[in-house]
């Protein structure tokens, strides 16, 4: 069939943007954890400044539009410091991490407040200062009962992923469109791309649930299977 | 001080009627959202066999696919099969879609948290599945997922500025034109941010508002 020989002729052109999603989804989960960890300490441990402070920061990236931050940052706050010449991909995974590091501090805040205040307590009455209590203690148990919650971030930013067409990264969804208006066949080709949207989603879920059972410690579920 | 001016003057008037078409573009979808994903939460649930496979593969599809993409789908590709939808119109279908999609999901969860013995009770009472369905579980489901539905309409706001990119001009577009032809990308879009930060904190609080209206005593 016709529709076959085009797409194996489109094959690498589509499979880099596959790729470049990926990487955008890599990037986005990693920073978005880097920023969502700490920010979550600090909402439950910091003082009242840092607590404001990431308040703020929540407040603002999780009531904006993503393509709104991608345009205030890739035409705006980028070039104003001068990093105009940032391309389109790291703007994009930039602005996907903080994003998504807003996302990620409501679920590990979550996870923190869900250890029982006494085994802080007991922690420093074993002389454990607050730091060492949070990093031994709290910590360990937190992350495997955020561990379900932040699995389900991957879904949602694989589909965001898709918003940094807007500001010209060539992934996915890019690279069908352009696809679509070479080859002059828009329905076949955008089919397809949700067929490889859905596979990406399928996977990625099955992966983070064998993550799940590998790390989960017996007796001490979180609730979710 | 120019900055102020060119905010008062220009910015500002432009953004008001794109806020206008994003309202517009929420409106539509909300109430048509709330109901199709209680249609298919329902044939999720009570459905027969093909009909619970079919709501399954309505939200794996919905949910799984950018929603960026259905746009496309609705817009650049349904004419290519002979159906020429306005931007308006396709932006509204793909928020729909989505929306349902998710918002299914939720009441689905309150369906199931409801116990089957009122179920059995009322079928005991002489009632039909429907009107069992209609009069007994669903008005005490969908008070349960409120707030996953306030939730979903938050995010509604936000991604219906995803329509700019099937060319409606709504809040983020007419900010995307301004910007372009002032060269003003930080203040506008600043200034439009703020504007959406407004409508999703005016919606958490009406959402409180109206919970605690449709709350049963006890």
């Amino acid at each position: 069939m016709d529709l076959a020989a085009l797409l194996i002729d489109w094959l690498p052109f589509l499979a880099t943007g596959v790729l470049l999603t990926l990487g955008l989804v890599i990037a986005a989960l990693g920073v978005g954890f880097i920023i969502g960890l700490p920010a979550a300490i600090g909402q439950v441990y910091g003082s009242r400044q840092v607590r404001a402070v990431i308040n703020i920061y929540v407040w603002f990236f999780r009531g904006l539009p993503l393509l709104v931050l991608l345009f205030l940052f890739y035409f705006g706050i980028f070039p104003l410091l001068g990093l105009g010449g940032v391309s389109p991909f790291l703007v994009g995974a930039f602005v996907l991490g903080l994003h998504g590091g807003a996302y990620q501090a409501e679920i590990f805040r979550g996870a923190l407040l869900s250890i029982g205040e006494g085994q802080m307590t007991a922690a420093r009455s074993l002389g454990m200062s607050r730091t060492q209590a949070i990093r031994h203690v709290i910590l360990p148990q937190a992350l495997l009962i955020a561990l379900p919650g932040w699995s389900n971030e991957y879904p949602t930013v694989l589909t965001d992923t898709s918003v940094c067409y807007a500001i010209g990264v060539t992934e996915l969804l890019t690279r069908a469109s352009v696809i679509v208006s070479t080859e002059y066949i828009a329905m076949p080709i955008y089919l397809v791309c949700a067929g490889i949207y859905l596979v990406l989603n399928y996977v990625g879920i099955k992966g983070l649930h064998m993550l799940e059972k590998r790390v989960s410690v017996p007796g001490f579920e979180s609730g979710s299977d | 001080m120019d900055q102020t001016a060119f905010i008062i003057n220009t910015l500002l008037p432009a953004l008001w009627g794109g806020l206008v078409v994003t309202l517009g573009l929420i409106a539509f979808t909300a109430p048509f959202g709330v109901l199709i994903g209680a249609g298919v939460a329902v044939g999720r649930v009570y459905g027969s066999r093909p009909v619970q496979y079919l709501a399954r593969a309505y939200v794996t599809f919905f949910k799984g696919t950018p929603l960026l993409l259905l746009l496309f789908i609705l817009y650049f590709g349904l004419p290519s099969i002979g159906i020429s939808l306005s931007p308006f119109v396709a932006s509204v279908l793909g928020f729909i879609f989505c929306n349902s999609a998710y918002d299914s999901e939720y009441i689905r969860g309150s369906i199931r948290s409801i116990k089957e013995g009122q179920f059995t009770a009322g079928l005991a009472l002489g009632m039909a599945r429907t009107q069992v369905i209609r009069y007994v579980i669903l008005p005490q489901a969908l008070r349960r997922s409120i707030p996953g539905l306030v939730n979903e309409f938050v995010y509604l706001i936000k991604y219906s500025s995803l329509a700019y990119m099937v060319t409606v001009v709504e809040l983020t577009g007419a900010g995307k034109m301004i910007a372009t032809r002032y060269f003003t990308y930080n203040e506008t879009f600043l200034v439009v941010g703020l504007v959406y930060l407004f409508l999703v904190t005016i919606t958490t609080i009406g959402a409180h508002l109206l919970e605690r209206r449709v709350a049963i005593p006890g």
